[in-house]
């Protein structure tokens, strides 16, 4: 590094982007941190090490099924949500439709509403219907927030993609499903990985929604809020977040692997 | 060339919305032949070239493709291969991967296609470059392997859109060469579109010039520099002076024409025959009038003029001279075959420009 003389001499936005980093990561690592501690009470000093919260976090039935139903819920948006931001993006970049500015403006506002209203509005509406909530009612709103994500993410990737590459496949001998398949989906591809990490993402630790409109099976938020209140069930938790903060490090490794062996898309008069 | 058609467009009509791109298209092109679609943008020789290729469908009329009708087969079907305006080169794949990405279902064992690739790979110059990623190429690199994944399927016509308007001016005439070369080598028919009239001219057998969905003019490259049929086709193609004329006599296949500013003139009768009084356009190209600097003795075939605007372009000058009676200038092309650095004519100056008659084209004015 030619200039690393300079990276020790602080100057002003050195030390705000240390204090920033510090400021998100450091409560984060708290988490594995204390799920080691051999106390029920999260404070310092430290005890001694122990396993016995993951022993614990291993053999309860409850955060288990927690758990499960969230990632029930989370695969299940994250793939329909992408498929239809997939069909949704395929119309807007390939086909002149009109009215196409309104209609995404439209689609987008989810992203803007606040989810209490969104919360209110959806229970008002479910009751209405006097469709029993549970699970589905829980996946059905992720979906309604999720799609504009998924949209987005693979307008911005399709917007890029040249029409005649599919052409050319075509040209090559192709029919339309081998075509989508050999040419359209791996150029898509990093996107579509984009889309299904994110709204996972969101609908796994979404909590209004899932406060609202969940019965019985909590979600894992749920389940955590509702824990607070036993505090011998806290460092159980901790233990779990670390988990999954350790399983989040190694599938974002992997979907930035897949981005970045994915191509880049060329401007299509490119000398 | 024998009359033997490899492509024919009956009473082709395509319309997009109220536009007419192409108009009752009816042509032939002849096996093994390059030939070329020219005419300004939104002439509808794109559109005539994709639905030889299927990606549109006429709304009458018919493309047939070696005698089989067209309308029913989709693009992956037809015995026709295309090299793309940007080359749409698969950008996720290298040379080698975009070249046997048509050969998937043609049954060879993996050994003879990876020797038909090597094959292909030396026909276009490109050996050792097979591991080569999509981004990883030139501009011409990357029209190369556009070349090769077409022709590696033994396509019965390569159809090329716009093949080197994105290359820059050396690298695309030193392509024209090898273009040419390619297809005598592998005897295809190449039907390609371009709006570059140097283009089409280099590399053609025939070319048909097109503008508002109709094909004007079908005919060599020499034949439409020549003896161009229509004023539109005499003046896309190079340039062009025109001289209002109108026919005072048609005998022994001799026309006798009155010009506003060339005085009157005899020309051969050609082929098609013009009645008394007939307006005509007489033309000359610009290179065909031969400028002199001092008075001649012979007083026939010379208009008089001044010298007006000029552009100097190395191998030779153009220069506007300004005749008497006649609002638009007359162009003039001279070659500059000695080694002088003073080669502007000086504005104003006198000059005389002879011609022959048998430079003149005559053309029908309405």
């Amino acid at each position: 590094m030619k200039n690393s003389p300079s990276f020790f001499k602080p100057d002003g936005l050195l030390v705000y982007a240390v204090l920033y980093l510090t400021f998100i990561y450091l409560p984060v690592l708290f988490l594995p941190l204390f799920s080691f501690n051999d106390s029920t009470y999260i404070t310092f000093p430290l005890k001694d090490f122990t396993l016995k919260w993951y022993d614990k976090m291993i053999n309860s039935p409850d955060m288990h099924e927690a758990l499960f139903n969230s990632i029930k819920v989370g695969l299940t948006v994250a793939i329909l949500s992408t498929i239809l931001g997939l069909l949704a993006a395929k119309a807007v970049t390939r086909y002149r439709l009109r009215g196409r500015g309104p209609l995404v403006s439209f689609i987008m506002i989810p992203l803007v509403i606040p989810e209490i209203i969104l919360a209110i509005s959806l229970l008002i509406l479910i009751s209405q219907a006097e469709i029993p909530l549970s699970l589905w009612t829980v996946g059905f709103s992720h979906l309604l927030l999720c799609i504009p994500f998924s949209m987005l993410i693979l307008i911005s990737r399709m917007e890029g993609f040249d029409r005649s590459l599919e052409e050319a496949a075509m040209d090559l001998g192709e029919n339309a499903w081998m075509t989508f398949w050999r040419v359209t989906f791996p150029i898509v591809l990093p996107g579509i990985v984009a889309s299904l990490l994110l709204t996972f993402t969101i609908s796994f630790d979404e909590f209004v929604l899932a406060f609202f409109l969940s019965s019985t099976d909590p979600t894992l938020p749920i389940y955590i809020w509702s824990s607070l209140r036993f505090p011998t069930k806290i460092p159980a938790i901790l233990a779990l977040g670390a988990s999954i903060f350790i399983i989040s490090f190694f599938v974002v490794s992997f979907s930035e692997w897949v981005r970045r062996r994915g191509v880049k898309l060329e401007p299509t008069s490119r000398i | 060339m024998s009359q033997d058609p490899i492509i024919s467009f009956q009473n082709v009509s395509k319309s997009f919305g109220e536009v007419k791109a192409v108009d009752g298209a009816n042509f032939e092109i002849n096996r093994g032949e390059f030939f070329a679609l020219l005419g300004p943008s939104g002439c509808g020789k794109t559109t005539l070239l994709r639905m030889v290729a299927g990606f549109e469908t006429p709304n009458s009329g018919e493309v047939y493709i070696d005698g089989q009708p067209m309308s029913a087969t989709p693009p992956n079907h037809r015995p026709v291969n295309m090299v793309f305006q940007n080359y749409a080169i698969f950008p996720h794949m290298d040379v080698r991967g975009n070249i046997a990405f048509g050969m998937r279902k043609s049954g060879l064992s993996k050994s003879e296609l990876d020797k038909r690739i090597d094959e292909t790979l030396e026909l276009i110059k490109l050996q050792g470059y097979g591991k080569r990623g999509a981004d990883e190429l030139s501009g011409g690199q990357r029209q190369r392997v556009a070349l090769a994944r077409a022709l590696i399927k033994h396509p019965k016509v390569l159809l090329l859109d716009e093949p080197l308007g994105a290359l820059d001016k050396k690298l695309r005439e030193q392509m024209q060469i090898e273009l040419r070369q390619l297809q005598q080598q592998v005897g295809i028919t190449f039907l390609f579109v371009t709006h570059d009239q140097e283009e089409a001219l280099t590399l053609s057998d025939r070319i048909a010039v097109m503008t508002e969905g109709h094909v004007k003019e079908i005919a060599s490259p020499a034949q439409l520099y020549e003896n161009p049929k229509s004023r539109f086709v005499a003046d896309f193609i190079g340039s062009m002076n025109f001289f209002q004329g109108e026919v005072i006599d048609l005998n022994n296949k001799q026309l006798s024409i009155s010009t506003d500013v060339l005085g009157e003139i005899s020309v051969p009768a050609s082929d098609s025959d013009y009645a008394s009084k007939s307006p005509v356009w007489v033309a000359i190209r610009p290179e065909k009038l031969q400028p002199v600097f001092s008075a001649p003795d012979d007083s026939s075939n010379v208009i008089e003029g001044e010298i007006g605007p000029s552009a100097y372009l190395g191998d030779r000058s153009h220069f506007y001279v300004h005749i008497e009676k006649r609002e638009e200038p007359v162009l003039v092309a001279l070659q500059n075959l000695e080694r002088s650095s003073d080669l502007h004519r000086n504005p104003f100056q006198k000059v005389w420009l002879k011609w022959s008659n048998a430079s003149l084209v005559v053309l029908p004015r309405n």
